[in-house]
């Protein structure tokens, strides 16, 4: 926000519910954070009073717990168990349907528009990840580009960021640098509630200009650049990322892989948070009356013996294998095959592993 | 060409018949796995009963006495595929809890007449005895996997049941994890998919009715319930229920005093 020449806009608090009902009537169908069963997750909004608000989280490795607060903060917790992906790239998607009288039938986007409120920025990042693995190969995921193409992305910087966070590790938080068609700083005193907006996009300012923003003031911006600096010394956990692909190649045989690999429960949780862990499987299913087939698409993961399924047999078959497939994939095997990281640091894999492995100390631990 | 409707056989042993009530619960599809199968021996259904060989045996329950052993195996030569249904069949059921102690003093207590009682040490899944081409797992088994078996086997191809962790289902369902986020101890992250993560959905933990996973590290996730303050005791307990009999729970005693 160091840039002046831009245009930041300012939204009271209380206006701030307005986002919905504007982008619904824009025609998307909005999802954002709203509490389910102890933890935020992303639904599909109907109405702003969804979302969490006065809600706070404290994560640890293995732990997730919201706290409520007795303020009206909307943004005070950061990412919960599910990633955009959960939205752009469905766990279970129809690929195609084939009956017997020979006519294939391929679903179609339904032209649903989605808009995804209160993304971080660690996720736009993964969502960038996400279009280079997934759309800029020679085969295109249809599925995600459908969903991806026409979305909106109404980003929340984090002012207050999480004890599993090591974005500022990544290069990836904890504020957005790009990929959002707005980003929202929330700003919270004694004295005064308000969002300060930076538009990115055409769409983006097509959303602020039904809301009724005023221009921010130069006190307001000053102060949120406070904010980020703030914000950016509360990211604690870290994980240095200076040679860490040939570290870790180096060690490829280190004893801390057998020590992980006896904690690790090969339960696959892990790569099911990861925002940018993009693996699925395909599968049939036939019907008993034998005139229709239909191919479905999986999230599946890396830590199932299947998954390693070769002729003769699983490659994979300890679970210290599996672990290790997945930390090498992530962190340094990722890196040849994409060109960046696969991981952006929001420490899902670390506060929803039922027994708390931190990808952050095993490299360091394998690096040694 | 007419095609050759498969004949299926669905037999019970020591069980409760909830699985063979998982077929009947089948109502949508009922009528149409009447029409694409012979029901040639269905005894909790009706009393009309075809000769075998037949194509499918589905086979309810535990192996618990002599009689028990001496019928699974006819039973083997006349199917030509043999799928074991549920706990019981696959891994001893809860009744396999007396495997742990004396069946004579068992029956002491029980029956007037112990003597009359003939029984086997141990109550134990089907592949104990005989040759089984597949097991479905669960208490009672799912029944939209029982629809799989049977829509691939009308297809020619293999069934997909993943043997993966339960918790797999549960986060691509979107469920909240009840272990991370309330500190409820499941079993989920050892136990095998297949029943659409049903009791996480409803914020309980899996107490594993579908038995071990592909890989179940018991151990580390026994360590993980003691850190949320669980006794040893009840740990146990835990992996003891409907499939405390299965080969990698069986031994939970010893790998949490290890």
């Amino acid at each position: 926000m160091s840039s002046q020449q831009k245009t930041y806009f300012a939204l009271d608090a209380e206006m701030f519910g307005n986002i919905i009902d504007v982008l619904k009537d824009l025609g998307y169908t909005v999802y954002g954070p709203t509490e389910r069963d102890g933890a935020i997750v992303y639904d599909v909004l109907d109405s702003a009073e969804q979302i969490a608000r006065g809600l706070y989280d404290e994560q640890s490795p293995g732990r997730y717990k919201l706290v409520k607060k007795n303020d009206k903060r909307y943004f005070g917790y950061v990412v919960g168990p599910q990633s955009p992906k959960y939205v752009l790239y469905p766990p279970q998607h129809l690929l195609f349907k084939v009956r017997k009288d020979g006519k294939t039938f391929i679903p179609q986007s339904d032209g649903k528009k989605i808009a995804i409120v209160g993304l971080r920025p660690c996720d736009l990042k993964a969502i960038e990840i996400l279009d280079n693995v997934l759309l800029k190969g020679p085969y295109k995921e249809s599925v995600y580009e459908a969903l991806r193409k026409d979305a909106v992305f109404i980003a929340v910087n984090c002012v207050e960021p999480g004890n599993n966070c090591f974005c500022t590790s990544m290069n990836t938080g904890p504020f957005a640098q790009s990929g959002y068609d707005i980003c929202i700083t929330e700003f919270l005193t004694d004295r005064s509630h308000v969002f300060i907006l930076d538009v990115m996009t055409n769409r983006g300012a097509e959303v602020v200009n039904r809301l009724g923003c005023r221009n921010a003031t130069a006190e307001e911006l000053d102060a949120v650049s406070r904010l980020m600096e703030e914000a950016k010394n509360k990211v604690r956990k870290r994980l240095n990322t200076e040679n860490l692909k040939d570290d870790l190649y180096k060690n490829i045989e280190h004893p801390n892989w057998n020590e992980v690999g006896n904690r690790c429960l090969a339960c696959g949780n892990c790569t099911l948070v990861c925002p940018t862990c993009f693996c699925s499987s395909v599968f049939d299913k036939s019907s008993l009356s034998m005139d229709v087939a239909e191919r479905w698409g999986l999230w599946d993961s890396c830590f199932s013996i299947d998954y390693s399924y070769i002729h003769g047999g699983s490659i994979r078959q300890s679970i210290m294998s599996r672990y290790r497939q997945w930390l090498m994939h992530k962190l340094a095997t990722w890196v040849d095959q994409f060109g960046t990281f696969g991981c952006v640091g929001c420490g899902r894999c670390i506060t929803w592993c039922p027994v708390g492995i931190d990808i952050t100390e095993e490299a360091n631990r394998v690096r040694g | 060409m007419a095609r050759k409707i498969p004949k299926i056989a669905v037999y019970k042993f020591a069980s409760c018949d909830g699985c063979q009530l998982s077929i009947v619960d089948l109502e949508d599809e009922l009528l149409e796995i009447g029409q694409r199968f012979e029901i040639a021996y269905f005894m909790e259904v009706t009393r009309a009963v075809k000769k075998g060989p037949y194509d499918v045996g589905l086979v309810e329950g535990s192996i618990s006495t002599p009689h028990d052993v001496e019928l699974i195996k006819s039973i083997r030569k006349d199917c030509k595929k043999l799928v074991a249904i549920g706990a019981c069949a696959t891994a001893g059921g809860i009744q396999a809890l007396r495997n742990w102690a004396s069946v004579e003093e068992f029956s002491k207590y029980v029956y007037a007449k112990p003597e009359y009682i003939q029984t086997l040490e141990k109550s134990s899944p089907i592949s104990e005895y005989v040759q089984v081409d597949l097991e479905l797992r669960g208490c009672p088994v799912n029944k939209y996997q029982l629809l799989e078996v049977l829509s691939a086997l009308l297809a020619g191809r293999k069934p997909n049941t993943p043997t993966y962790s339960v918790c797999m289902e549960c986060k691509r369902k979107g469920n909240v994890c009840v272990t991370v986020a309330k500190g409820i101890p499941c079993l989920g992250p050892v136990v095998q998919a297949g029943c659409g993560a049903l009791c996480p959905t409803y914020s309980r933990g899996c107490y594993g009715c579908f038995g071990p996973m592909e890989s179940p590290n018991v151990k580390s996730l026994a360590s993980k319930f003691i850190e949320l303050g669980m006794d040893k005791k009840d740990i146990v307990l835990m992996f003891r229920e409907f499939t405390g009999w299965s080969k990698e729970f069986r031994e939970v005693d010893r790998l949490i005093e290890e």
